[in-house]
């Protein structure tokens, strides 16, 4: 499938089945855009009329622009059919049951009240409660028996708040290094906080254990504080920053991502992205908040034409950026052309419910955090293993080809198939689409995409 | 090629023929938690291009 754009002065041609990746005039962008519609004869009159005068622009070197169209598309450069739908499936079969991630919930409980959550304060809809160092011991142990083959396993320490928890976070770190060896495992460890526990001991050791540090912060200290706040209604960007500042400053170059959800009250997201640089934050994302249509916090549509162009004011501010020698980077917008995910990765959806699950302070597993108080997703648990197999099932057959909406998207291949959670909410299903987030995600790509190639390219302006 | 220029990227079709070996990131195992995309995500495989 090809898929034609144009974004900051770049004619950009995509062949998402190859994975092709071309920057073109806008001559050669016509003639790519009629080639498979149209006889060469047909294109060739419809050129030399639209660029009538253009002494660049004659029979001859319409010719010469077909014939190279044609010789990419003869080495599978171009118009590459799509022939993926069967190994969708295939591939799943072939991986078996392994499970080669997990989300922790350490702790289903917070110290800030964030109205936005979608965790609801933490709690998932359910009581407060901690992860014992016993479940967690046994959920790492139920990872190692069912990854299989894999090296690499991944373990997010997630909440609520995991900081609430820290002690067992700790031990159960300690537990994963004793035993990794001798399983021929690599634990590679994540946290995700709101900050406000942070001290010296947790910049230790997340610094040396975490492989990724996930810093909750929106940004701008009057949209951060409208919603992240304390349980007596206190702001808690005062408190958080000075904190991330030094667990960033001693992290040594390792990754950590700054966080932020943009919502109703801040759909001008790239202005929060100016304050985390500002605060010296260079390793940036923002989210589009999660929650019912209904909440207060919601997108709206006028919001959604907001935060498309914003993501293009991103892309040039990035650009400028990198320019003037302050690189930063975004979540989004990291993408490598040559060594990203083959085309296994690519079909085989999230991995939620199969590879990957969430396990409740009590030892549940969920198909992934977003599923965690949904009883009828509830896949079984850490000492049984799956006995909700129905439900496995809806989430193994999710790929990029499971959904109708998706046959013709030039995009699949770069979602997968999207958010199976963020369907679930929006559609009813999990086989469905989020509409309004599958043109945030397009966008996003085309900006990541245009970064390459500006990144290759000559400036153009 | 006078008018298109190709950026050097993975061959998709060629990754097809050998599988995949699993071993990278899982997409929500990383920072947004909230929606998915796996475009971002690096290949583990040690002799893949």
């Amino acid at each position: 499938m090809v898929h034609q754009y144009k974004l900051n002065g770049y004619h950009i041609v995509l062949d998402t089945c190859s994975g092709s990746v071309h920057a073109v005039d806008e001559v050669a962008y016509d003639i790519i855009g009629l080639y498979e519609e149209k006889t060469e004869e047909e294109i060739t009159a419809q050129i030399l009329e639209k660029y009538r005068g253009r002494e660049d622009v004659t029979r001859e070197e319409i010719r010469l622009c077909l014939a190279d169209v044609a010789k990419l598309k003869q080495q599978g450069k171009l118009f590459t059919p799509d022939t993926y739908a069967p190994l969708a499936n295939e591939f799943k079969e072939r991986s078996g049951n392994v499970v080669k991630a997990l989300c922790l919930h350490v702790a289903h409980t917070c110290n800030l009240n964030c109205a936005y959550c979608f965790a609801s304060q933490g709690k998932y809809h359910g009581e407060r409660a901690l992860m014992s160092f016993e479940t967690g011991k046994r959920a790492l142990d139920f990872l190692i028996e069912h990854s299989g083959s894999r090296t690499n396993l991944e373990v997010d320490f997630f909440g609520g708040e995991p900081l609430m928890n820290w002690e067992v976070v700790k031990q159960l770190v300690l537990y994963a290094r004793s035993v990794e060896k001798e399983h021929r495992k690599n634990f590679r460890f994540t946290l995700t906080t709101n900050g406000m526990l942070i001290d010296d001991d947790v910049i230790d050791f997340a610094n040396r254990e975490m492989s990724n540090v996930v810093l909750s912060l929106d940004g701008r200290k009057e949209v951060h504080d409208r919603l992240r706040v304390d349980y007596a209604g206190n702001g808690s960007f005062d408190r958080i920053v000075p904190k991330f500042q030094k667990l960033v400053a001693a992290r040594g170059g390792k990754n950590y991502y700054m966080r932020g959800t943009f919502t109703h009250q801040n759909p001008d997201f790239t202005r929060d992205i100016d304050e985390m640089l500002r605060l010296g934050f260079t390793e940036l994302s923002m989210e589009p908040v999660v929650c019912a249509p209904a909440d207060p916090a919601a997108l709206t549509q006028e919001d959604l034409t907001v935060v498309l162009k914003e993501y293009e004011l991103l892309a040039q501010k990035m650009l400028d950026a990198k320019r003037e020698g302050k690189e930063f980077t975004f979540y989004h917008y990291m993408i490598d052309l040559t060594k990203g995910p083959c085309i296994y990765k690519r079909i085989s959806g999230c991995g939620s419910g199969t590879e990957y699950m969430a396990v409740t302070p009590w030892g549940d597993l969920y198909p992934c955090h977003q599923f965690v108080g949904e009883e009828k997703y509830k896949l079984g648990d850490i000492w049984n293993g799956i006995s909700n197999h129905g439900a496995q099932e809806e989430f193994c057959a999710c790929n990029a080809y499971t959904r109708k909406e998706c046959e013709d998207c030039w995009a699949k291949l770069y979602c997968s198939g999207g958010c199976a959670a963020n369907a679930y909410h929006a559609a009813g299903s999990v086989s469905g689409i989020y509409a309004a987030g599958c043109e945030l995600f397009k966008k996003r790509m085309e900006c990541a995409v245009m970064l390459q190639v500006a990144d290759a390219l000559p400036r153009q302006e | 090629m006078k008018r298109i220029q190709t950026l050097e990227t993975k061959n998709l079709c060629e990754s097809a023929k050998k599988g995949g070996c699993g071993e990278c990131q899982t997409s929500c195992q990383s920072a947004c938690k909230t929606s998915c995309g796996i475009a971002n995500q690096k290949c583990e495989k040690k002799d893949e291009r």
